[in-house]
């Protein structure tokens, strides 16, 4: 599904991204961790798109297409959806408004014929349960005074509605209580489908207890220095990620 | 041309009219009127070099020549007008056009007791006092030239008076259209006068729509009085046309508690200059202040506010917002002064501007003159583009970059409209909002 070949990017002069490889299968959980300021993010949003950052080299394929040729928006109507870190507020639009144009946008895009309010506002219903979300929610100005679980929690309700193929989860878990930890979780447990890859993106182990990945990968300096199962996730929690930066000095 | 030469053809009109005995009246009115007249004499149209106008050059308005219409109306499509100004059909309302009250098209009948609503000329004839004491009292034309103007030539407009205590359901509307009456251009001089009695409450909807594809000046002005722990809620539209002048002067004065919210909602007009002055009199008396302008092309919009804290624990909290595309002029200057006696006064005021085109422009100038020691005053302006981060939001959704854009702009511009407390007009304006911005959809 996904193909991520000697990846590099800049942001600004600064080279962050050293040389990524990367597969991702249909149905696959991948998680990947690592240090503060190890690229993590950066590559979140080299493949959703972001415009301040300067892809230098290698390539990504995702379903046999060159993802980097793609705009933002024609890489999530091709089923690549990004939950951010840091949602944005959108004063003015509710969260229906906004995502109903955007559910429209991709099923366009799909050769699908566009929902109605009626039908948007019962499909809308069927997912807030997924994430216990309330639909007073949904009337009010996109994340404008939302808690940080009730953001998250948004950016998950809209991954159900957009269904995509491929979901990358930005660092879901930073900023959230156990409670909400959970609920999230149990939100995106019952999105993975055999159809679905995810990629998930995470500092810490604790939310891998609850979404647990197939692969994990270790992001170092700009480079994916360790691989393995699910077992790799204890170990960092046990031995933290310095026993990773001695390693790669010593192979240096 | 000179400011006194454009004062010129003003003061002739003036003399004529009351040769021609145009004038008609009890003798307050009369020197009501000539008072206006002699202030607008000493005044002349202000210029650039007046502080409160450095941003607004009003000579188009002061170079054009315009007949006064008196009486004579032409027929008008009333029902699409009444759609387009927003109207609530069900609701009581006055409507004039060109300045002219036309009793066919308003709605009179079976007012709510306790409600008088009625055009200015029939008050002023019944003259039970009511008018005399208040007319001119608020808005006053010193140093207000578009005040004295409006005082000076004084006919009709709409007069709306509630009884202590009397709570209306509906929103009164008051309609000013603008059309081509005659081969020149028109101007005309609305007066409204607005008298909430005690502990009464109302929504009042004020919409002015231009249908004429000529020049055209209307020069309202507008004089609220809200009695002690009133509540009202008041709403300004301005639609007018391409090449439509208007200047708009909405003067308060709030006595203890009375709570009024103000909306100024500015769609379109070649020239528009707003002229709002809240005076809260009382202790505890609460202003809330939201203003939404757009322009476009070559239009010009400058909202003038002026807030007085003249008694303690009072609070203004002002909100304006402004979205400028084309080659448009955007002008707010709010200004906020704290009296010596106004104690624990509360005012903030935002002004935020998104500017859509890079020859858009918008001069902000916010501005607070304290004299009490024991207040909590704050005030914010920013000017910018539409947020980047925002944008790769909805395009990582699936939306392309256009309709970010106008997604983003109507919600900065709906983010003013959700406040309005008619549930009607609201969901109006979001419509009229999505299908100027809703490229989205």
């Amino acid at each position: 599904m996904l193909d991520i070949k000697s990846l590099r990017a800049n942001v600004g002069d600064k080279e962050i991204l050293r040389g990524i490889d990367l597969h991702v299968g249909a149905g696959e959980v991948h998680a990947i961790m690592g240090p503060n300021a190890s690229g993590k993010s950066t590559l979140a949003h080299v493949l959703s798109g972001r415009e301040n950052y300067q892809v230098t080299g290698g390539s990504v394929t995702y379903q046999g297409k060159d993802l980097l040729a793609m705009a933002p928006e024609i890489r999530a109507r091709e089923g690549i959806f990004l939950a951010f870190q840091y949602p944005i507020e959108i004063p003015g639009v509710s969260t229906t408004y906004f995502l109903k144009a955007a559910l429209n946008a991709v099923r366009k895009h799909r050769g699908q014929d566009e929902l109605d309010a009626m039908e948007f506002l019962a499909l809308i219903k069927d997912k807030l349960s997924l994430v216990q979300m309330s639909q007073t929610l949904l009337n009010r100005p996109l994340n404008e005074g939302f808690s940080g679980g009730e953001k998250k929690r948004n950016e998950i309700l809209q991954m159900a509605v957009l269904d995509p193929t491929l979901a990358i989860l930005d660092e879901t878990d930073s900023g959230l209580d156990i409670d909400a930890l959970r609920i999230i979780a149990g939100g995106v447990n019952a999105l993975r489908s055999p159809n679905r890859a995810m990629i998930v993106i995470t500092h810490y182990q604790r939310l891998l207890d609850y979404i647990v990945p197939d692969f994990i990968h270790v992001l170092y300096n700009g480079r994916i220095v360790k691989s393995g199962s699910k077992d790799l996730a204890l170990e960092l929690e046990r031995k933290g990620y310095d026993w990773i930066k001695s390693e790669v000095a010593a192979a240096q | 041309m000179l400011a006194s030469e454009s004062k010129e053809p003003y003061l002739a009109a003036f003399e004529q009219m009351r040769a021609a005995g145009a004038f008609s009246g009890p003798a307050w009115l009369e020197q009501l009127r000539q008072a206006g007249i002699a202030s607008f004499d000493g005044l002349g149209f202000p210029t650039l070099k007046n502080e409160d106008w450095k941003y607004t050059n009003i000579e188009p308005i002061a170079a054009q020549s315009y007949v006064q219409p008196n009486g004579e109306v032409q027929s008008v499509h009333g029902a699409e007008l009444l759609t387009r100004a927003l109207v609530e059909t069900a609701a009581p309302r006055l409507v004039f056009v060109n300045g002219v009250y036309l009793p066919a098209l308003s709605r009179t009948a079976d007012l709510p007791r306790g409600l008088r609503l009625g055009s200015l000329a029939e008050f002023v004839k019944r003259d039970d006092g009511l008018v005399a004491d208040e007319l001119g009292r608020h808005a006053s034309a010193e140093g207000q030239p578009f005040v004295a103007l409006n005082t000076a030539f004084l006919g009709d407009g709409a007069v709306a008076a509630l009884a202590p205590g009397c709570r209306l359901e509906q929103p009164i509307y008051l309609l000013f259209i603008s059309t081509s009456a005659t081969a020149r251009p028109v101007i005309s001089h609305p007066r409204i006068l607005l008298l909430l009695g005690a502990g009464s409450e109302a929504k009042i909807v004020e919409s002015y729509l231009g249908v004429s594809g000529k020049a055209y000046f209307c020069n309202a002005v507008t004089e609220l009085v809200g009695g002690a722990d009133s509540v009202v809620e008041h709403f300004r539209l301005q639609q007018e046309s391409d090449k439509g002048f208007h200047v708009g002067t909405f003067d308060a004065s709030l006595a203890r508690g009375c709570h009024m919210t103000a909306h100024a909602v500015t769609l379109s007009g070649a020239l528009v200059r707003n002229n709002l002055r809240v005076r809260l009199n009382g202790e505890g008396a609460e202003c809330v202040l939201n203003g939404l302008y757009l322009a476009d092309g070559k239009q010009h919009v400058d909202n003038y506010t002026l807030i007085e804290h003249v008694s303690p624990r009072a609070t203004s909290l002002e909100l304006y917002k402004g979205l400028l595309g084309g080659s448009a002029h955007g002008v707010f200057n709010g200004k906020i002064v704290v009296h010596k006696d106004a104690q624990k006064s509360d005012a903030r005021q935002t002004n935020k501007n998104l500017l859509l085109s890079d020859s858009a422009v918008i001069d902000s100038k916010p501005q607070l003159e304290i004299y009490a020691d024991d207040v909590k005053c704050s005030h914010g302006s920013t000017i910018g583009q539409l947020d980047a981060d925002a944008i790769f939001y909805l395009r990582s959704r699936g939306l392309d970059a256009p309709a970010a854009r106008s997604l983003l702009s109507f919600a900065f511009a709906s983010d003013v409209v959700r406040r309005l407390g008619i549930e009607n007009l609201r969901q109006r304006l979001d419509e009229y909002l999505v299908d100027r911005f809703g490229a989205w959809l």
